[in-house]
């Protein structure tokens, strides 16, 4: 007779239990040891069926193939540039990798990225040893100008954007600020009106403390409505900032 | 590394504004809270926004120093500790945290904050001497403030442990304050083109022209200074400063 | 001589109160706060982050750093004058090893996780609080981890085995003093050292008390790691 321990979505610490029995089955962040299932991380328990599996809350940004990220370029080496990745690996754009341009051998790179600007970029290859690889040919990614840079939990990432990007849009909506969410936990924002830009972080941020609580659209819709600021309507941001698609993310 | 933070820093104090929303002049909430460290013969905790720091004062009693042999002797420490910022790092003190210890000890003993002539036992031979430990916990910038604040609320918690004449009795806690005869205000204002600006965040710190550390007094006179950044300012800038300094160290100073 | 009662009150195999919260240093990645009687430790975990110096790096999985430090003013007597001693780097080692049996750091080579322990005051039992804050510090952080660290200690005084020794039973004549760090489900020991002369019986009866304790320290750090989430809606 198998027990389960844990309810869907509670949070459960490292070495609890969440289920006696051999009918469960471990996925993601969970072990067996013996008859139980135990939790490997801190996280939150995703019932599915017998499948028992967490889904993280905490913890820095590991690179992963495919992932958009948004980087800060600090160093220029022979052939490109390397680039920080919010995490203990630092990746590599290789010159064929950033533009369609020729660049002649020799060439000043810093007439294209130097260092200190942020990049979005995508991760093209990650190494068992975690070098990474990026890349900037794809839609959307390219150097940010302006804007403010500010971190978040990369585990939140997915709730940030929403489905479809449901949530950054209706930020976006009430602030018409342009949004661009990497996911290492980089997000990048620029705004006409500090005001705006300010409540953009806010909400950016009580997203980020309240991803793992239910009915967070409601919330956040009605801590925008409450907040929101008179603007023209129109939003002149629409056209020239194509978004990045994001692949759903559980 | 920090020229996009700086170009948006100025662009919003041009339109009176802050990263966080606030004023040029405006300090994240001040708080102290007393008697953090049982051991210490005083202590406290300061908070400015997230930045928090811990002070620690013990006494010691040693042979006077032979050109002050009436006197009792001073002595300021702060401790970057990595528990506090993924830029510190474990090890021997950074320049940064000696000019830290440096004008918080300066602010201290130029205002004569502690009447030294009133540690000393018996002259020559046996005097008392006040160390403050300041160590962060978390750095959210600001920490010239929080260290100074930190550092006086810690002198100003202080009483003497037991002492027979020959040994101190650190477990026996007297009730006997410090002598203190006054309380110097240490503020940093930062220059950023032509504002000036109060309680940075670390953001904000990356990206200043120049900074001035000044300890105010009560009557509104000035203890002791210290410039720093890498740009010049002019002597108009400097009242201008001053001006700021003198009204703002009233926030600080209702938080003890 | 027979030890009748202890200077707080309380009984043998009892703990001295315990409080602790997850997430009170927001510059890093996890941190803990743990307290049991005046003994207070605080941790902060950074990384899995670069490894310098470079030639310490381990390709095959990450290294986990530990760095236990009393501030200035936290100790019984005099200043403890700041920096590393031999004292702080012992501690220091036997804290890594307490807590690298439960962490995982395979998926990180190369890199290092820092965890900075730093104790404001202190009354005896440092090693094994700053150990409870490290665990809770190194969970917060996203550390994959099988299990929590709790660690306590226990001894002798004249004829009694207690638990969770005070500075005055630590520093007193004879007294033994055993810290023990457990994993919390296994309660495999991870940190045992000993100073002073103990039969085997009354070892084992040490640690028996230290065993029970720890289920009540686990509780105290699970409490305090999902308090840590559930925020209130501002």
């Amino acid at each position: 007779m198998s027990e389960i321990k844990v309810k869907d979505k509670e949070i459960v610490v490292p070495g609890e239990t969440l289920a006696i029995g051999m009918d469960y089955l471990p996925s993601h962040w969970t072990y067996r040891e013996k008859d139980k299932i135990l939790a490997s991380r801190l996280g939150l328990v995703v019932i599915e069926g017998k499948v028992l599996k967490l889904v993280p809350l905490s913890g820095v940004y590991l690179p992963k193939r495919g992932d958009t990220i948004i980087g800060q370029v600090t160093e220029i080496l022979l052939s490109g540039w390397r680039i920080d990745t919010n995490s203990a690996y630092s990746a590599v754009m290789n010159m064929k990798d950033a533009t369609s341009e020729f660049i002649a051998r020799g060439a000043d790179l810093t007439k294209y990225f130097d260092i200190g600007d942020w990049v979005m970029v995508k991760i093209i290859n990650v190494t068992s040893q975690n070098l990474v690889d990026v890349t900037m040919k794809g839609p959307g990614l390219r150097k940010l100008k302006g804007g403010r840079i500010v971190h978040v939990n990369t585990h939140k990432v997915p709730r940030i954007i929403g489905k479809q990007g449901s949530m950054v849009s209706m930020i976006k909506q009430y602030t018409n600020c342009r949004i661009l969410v990497g996911q290492n936990g980089v997000v990048w924002i620029s705004g006409d009106d500090p005001a705006q830009e300010l409540l953009t972080v806010n909400t950016i941020k009580k997203i980020e403390n309240e991803a793992h609580l239910a009915g967070l659209t409601d919330r956040v819709h009605s801590y925008l409505e409450k907040r929101k600021m008179p603007h023209s309507g129109r939003n002149i941001h629409e056209t020239d900032m194509p978004d990045v698609q994001y692949s759903e993310q559980e | 590394m920090h020229e996009e933070i700086k170009h948006n820093i100025h662009s919003l104090l041009s339109k009176g504004t802050r990263l966080d929303g606030r004023s040029a002049s405006d300090f994240r909430p001040v708080s102290i809270e007393y008697d953090v460290a049982h051991n210490a013969e005083g202590s406290a905790r300061v908070r400015i926004g997230e930045t928090e720091v811990i002070a620690g004062v013990k006494m010691e009693v040693m042979k006077p120093y032979p050109d002050t042999a009436d006197q009792g002797s001073l002595m300021v420490n702060v401790e970057l500790l990595a528990l506090s910022s993924p830029d510190f790092e474990a090890g021997p003190p950074s320049g940064d945290a000696i000019e830290l210890a440096r004008v918080t000890d300066r602010a201290i003993r130029e205002s004569k904050m502690i009447d030294l002539h009133k540690l000393c036992v018996t002259p020559g031979e046996k005097a008392w001497m006040v160390v403050i430990d300041v160590c962060t916990v978390n750095d959210a910038g600001n920490l010239f403030d929080a260290i100074a604040l930190a550092a006086l609320a810690a002198v100003k918690n202080a009483t003497f442990p037991g002492f027979d004449g020959e040994k101190i009795d650190y477990h026996e806690k007297t009730d006997k304050p410090l002598p203190l005869q006054r309380l110097p205000i240490s503020l940093t204002l930062y220059k950023y083109g032509k504002h000036v600006l109060v309680d940075p965040t670390q953001d904000e710190e990356l990206a200043y022209d120049s900074r001035l550390t000044v300890a105010v007094l009560e009557d509104g006179s000035l203890a002791s200074m210290q410039k720093g950044g890498d740009e010049a300012f002019s002597i108009d800038d400097l009242s201008e400063i001053l001006d700021v300094a003198v009204e703002k160290s009233q926030v600080l100073r209702t938080a003890l | 001589m027979t030890y009748e009662k202890r200077s707080d009150g309380r009984r043998f195999d009892e703990l001295r109160p315990i409080a602790a919260k997850v997430g009170v240093i927001p510059r890093a990645v996890g941190s803990a706060w743990f307290k049991i009687g005046k003994t207070e430790a605080y941790a902060a975990v950074y990384g899995p982050r670069e490894m310098y110096p470079k030639f310490l790096q381990d390709p095959l999985k990450g290294c986990l750093r530990c760095h236990y430090n009393m501030m200035p003013f936290s100790g019984s007597g005099e200043r403890v004058r700041p920096g590393s001693n031999r004292r702080s780097k012992e501690i220091s080692l036997v804290m890594e090893r307490a807590l690298r049996p439960v962490v995982d750091l395979s998926q990180f080579p190369n890199a290092v996780v820092d965890v900075f322990v730093e104790l404001p005051q202190t009354d005896a039992g440092t090693r094994c609080a700053g150990i409870c804050a490290a665990s809770m510090a190194l969970a917060d952080a996203g550390i994959p981890m099988r299990d929590l660290v709790c660690a306590v200690s226990a001894g002798k005084v004249e004829d009694k085995i207690i638990l969770d020794l005070m500075y005055d039973e630590d520093s007193a004549e004879e007294g033994v003093d055993i810290p023990i760090a457990m994993l919390a489900n296994s309660k495999e020991i991870s940190l045992l050292q000993m100073d002073g002369m103990i039969t085997k019986k009354d070892l084992m009866k040490a640690i028996d008390l230290a065993k029970k304790a720890v289920d009540e320290i686990c509780d105290v750090q699970k409490t305090a790691l999902k308090e840590r989430f559930n925020v209130a809606e501002h």
